[in-house]
């Protein structure tokens, strides 16, 4: 059983979690990914690490109420304990293998969309503490799902946020800022995106006609995470590939997209009837 | 004469029930049923039996203690050489091991040895009757990563003996591909799993879940920061093998691996569990192996029409008799000699169909078998809206990675001699993570080998 430190939502529909998994938080690098099963009748989720602290023993997951599970996840009160953490898993960002003489002189540019700011932000610290360059780039739908932001501004050299309907930081897109930053000359050794499939289709395409090193992070449906069910396999340059031990981190302009986005919805429906029989399920 | 009785059949579900439930199709022998059966073993003076079995469990000797109703101590005879005799009486291929040498079959029907384990283990299991005895602890910390047939067997031996053992397991239960991969209609999980994994803790085996090892922990850490003095690998051969044709990534094509896992390991079918399983009104599953009998009725069972879809002849199929026996009266359709081109989608990217190609037998290949080849012109569509890839299995690339020393063949198979031991000293190997897939108790039978290569070179140690 993995006990629940801490708990605070940082928006309405956003919850922040210090879960003590000792294990984890010993082995856990920037780009790796965690999966939680709440209890005993739940799925196994896949869940990005916020951050880890080994001396306390504890990660940091960040969760958005998007459905029955996450709803299920999000329930659970500090003192209350999940069933299982399992991790870390995937393939660490590159960055971690680089010296801290390359590091020194490299400059980053992070693009982070809405959910997908929790798994940037220990890939910024960890550049920030290298004495890397970092600026980061966030961007939700509107102000409740800007998450991070003092958190992120203390890690990063600069900081720009925006939202679709201009209730928080600039009205825009992401792609809006980045093409801005890369038009006015600034110079980024790699630039990594993270948030819905959808954002960083359209990052990559904007990275495309600026010629920058682009990574993405693709959060596909898993089960087991380590390689032995194939529900995440995705497309990369021609090749099949699983998400979960040859990523989560690929090379963006080698990713096929559409297929990811499709494979993505491949139990919506099934979900939404799961969904609404819970409800029923539940004397409210 | 005793071999004048013939083989004592054994009651299963009716197959047009057991088509719509997940519980057990073979019912087992009660004692009377039993006995009978058991009174039918020659107990030769050298039995080809035990020399068949690879766990050698003293098989005449726990059928002459059934015949003679101490079915305590035929329990006890066989917990000596296997802690799982609840799961091999169910899912061992008996026909090519102990009853393929069985001297009753060369004229007749061999004893059902296999019948017989699993009424004796049900009958402990029911009558609260388990055996733990073991030497004085030791102290000395052995590892075994994962918790399948291999790490059991060969953690069990080791507990018995002394050791400190610890089991470390990636999936959140401990069974390995008795967890995840084998349908509760073949083999029980909480009644059956459980309960003989119960009985390997009670040896005073430590299990932990959770555990990747190569990402959460390496083998060096093991060795390094957590004192384990040998490790054992018995990871299996998890990562599911595709085609590599066009349509292979449309929604509704899945691994057999995810369509088992979903349904046994995460409750699929059962409503009061969360996990989404998708079943299609028809699903065709590709391969021919016990995994793709498992699918293709898990998928009949959750409501779909089945076909299987087979590039040999029924000959060939190596699947276990049974299993393609139970398939059939359950009304699966069986299409031999067919092989997939093409899955095809439609505009929304789901699976409509299938497109296949009609195969027949050439010349025999390196392996002996004659190999399939294509009828040109003869390709054709099947309708469905579900395929499931039972095209087998292949080791887990990701503690091998880990592991500096430890070196795989081209296959992705940890390279272990006869005893498990791999390139690594002190780390050792077995099941399928050594042979690619393959069953149950090869894997238990290279469990003990292991075990015991470990037993001797610790105490060499000292």
């Amino acid at each position: 059983m993995y006990k629940i430190l801490r708990k605070k939502f940082l928006t309405p529909a956003i919850c922040l979690m210090d879960v003590l998994a000792p294990r984890v938080a010993q082995s856990a690098q920037p780009g790796q990914f965690l999966i939680v099963r709440a209890g005993e009748k739940n799925e196994r989720i896949p869940l990005t690490i916020c951050d880890y602290n080994r001396e306390e023993g504890s990660v940091t997951i960040v969760t958005q109420l998007v459905g029955a599970s996450t709803r299920i996840i999000c329930s659970y009160e500090a003192g209350e304990s999940f069933a299982d953490v399992v991790g870390p898993l995937g393939q660490p960002s590159e960055f971690i293998h680089l010296s801290p003489e390359e590091l020194s002189h490299s400059r980053y540019l992070f693009i982070a969309g809405g959910l997908g700011t929790a798994p940037v932000y220990p890939q910024v610290k960890y550049l920030h503490q290298a004495g890397a360059k970092v600026d980061v780039i966030i961007g939700a739908r509107n102000k409740d799902l800007v998450i991070l932001e003092e958190e992120m501004r203390a890690v990063s050299d600069h900081l720009y946020i925006c939202t679709d309907d201009g209730s928080y930081g600039e009205k825009g897109l992401v792609t809006d800022i980045m093409g801005r930053l890369l038009d006015s000359g600034e110079k980024y050794d790699q630039a990594v995106a993270i948030g819905p499939m959808i954002m960083m289709k359209f990052v990559t395409l904007k990275g495309r006609q600026y010629g920058i090193p682009l990574i993405v992070s693709l959060n596909t449906l898993m089960v087991d995470g380590t390689g032995m069910c194939g529900a995440c396999r995705v497309t990369i340059a021609g090749k099949t590939r699983f998400a979960c031990v040859d990523g989560p981190e690929f090379n963006a302009y080698d990713v096929d997209f559409e297929e990811a986005m499709r494979r993505q919805g491949m139990y919506r429906d099934i979900e939404k009837e799961k969904d609404h029989q819970c409800h029923i399920g539940l004397h409210q | 004469m005793a071999n004048k009785i013939p083989r004592v059949p054994v009651r299963e579900q009716d197959p047009a029930v057991r088509a719509r439930n997940f519980e057990e199709v073979c019912y087992g022998y009660n004692e009377q049923e039993a006995v009978l059966e058991a009174s039918r073993c020659l107990n030769c003076k050298k039995p080809r039996c035990v020399e068949a079995c690879p766990v050698s469990i003293q098989i005449p000797a726990f059928i002459s203690k059934v015949a003679a109703g101490d079915i305590k101590e035929a329990a006890r005879i066989i917990s000596q050489d296997s802690s799982l005799p609840a799961v091999c009486g169910r899912v061992c291929p008996q026909e090519t091991q102990c009853e393929g040498s069985c001297i009753l079959g060369v004229k007749g029907e061999p004893v059902a040895i296999g019948k017989l384990e699993r009424f004796v283990a049900d009958w402990s299991r029911q009558n609260g009757v388990r055996f733990a005895d073991k030497a004085p602890a030791n102290g000395i910390k052995v590892a075994v990563v994962g918790s399948g047939p291999a790490g059991l067997a060969c953690a069990s031996d080791l507990a018995r003996w002394g050791y400190d053992v610890t089991v470390f397991e990636v999936l959140h239960k401990a069974g390995g591909v008795l967890q995840y991969g084998i349908p509760e209609f073949r083999l029980p999980k909480q009644e059956v799993v459980e309960y003989e994994v119960e009985n390997v803790r009670r040896l005073g085996v430590k299990i932990e879940t959770d555990v990747v090892v190569g990402r959460t922990v390496t083998v060096d850490d093991l060795f390094d920061k957590e004192g384990f003095k040998a490790v054992f690998i018995g990871s299996g051969a998890g990562l599911p093998k595709f085609m590599g044709i066009p349509g292979e990534n449309l929604n509704g094509v899945f691994s057999a691996n995810e369509f088992l896992t979903r349904n046994n390991l995460m409750h699929g079918y059962d409503p009061t569990y969360d996990t989404p399983v998708f079943s299609g009104r028809r699903s065709v599953i590709v391969g021919g192996g016990n995994v793709a009998m498992d699918a293709a009725r898990t998928a009949l069972r959750l409501g779909s029409e089945v076909t299987v879809v087979y590039r040999r002849t029924e000959k060939e199929l190596p699947a276990r008799v049974e299993e393609v026996h139970h398939a059939k009266e359950e009304g699966i359709e069986f299409r031999l000699l067919t092989n997939p081109v093409e899955i095809l989608g439609d505009e929304k990217g789901w699976v409509r169909g299938i497109r296949c190609i009609r195969m027949e037998l050439g010349e025999p290949d390196e392996s002996g078998r004659r190999s399939p080849v294509p009828v040109p012109g003869s390709e054709f569509e099947i309708e469905t809206d579900t395929v499931i890839m039972s095209l087998g299995t292949s080791p887990n690339p990701m503690i091998a990675r880990s592991t500096p020393g430890l070196e795989t063949n081209r296959r992705g198979c940890l390279i272990a001699d006869e005893d498990g031991a791999t390139t690594r000293p002190m780390v050792f190997a077995g099941g399928d993570a050594v042979t690619g897939a393959a069953t149950v108790i090869l894997a238990m039978g290279a469990g003990r080998r292991a075990a015991a290569a470990i037993h001797k070179a610790l105490q060499s140690e000292k």
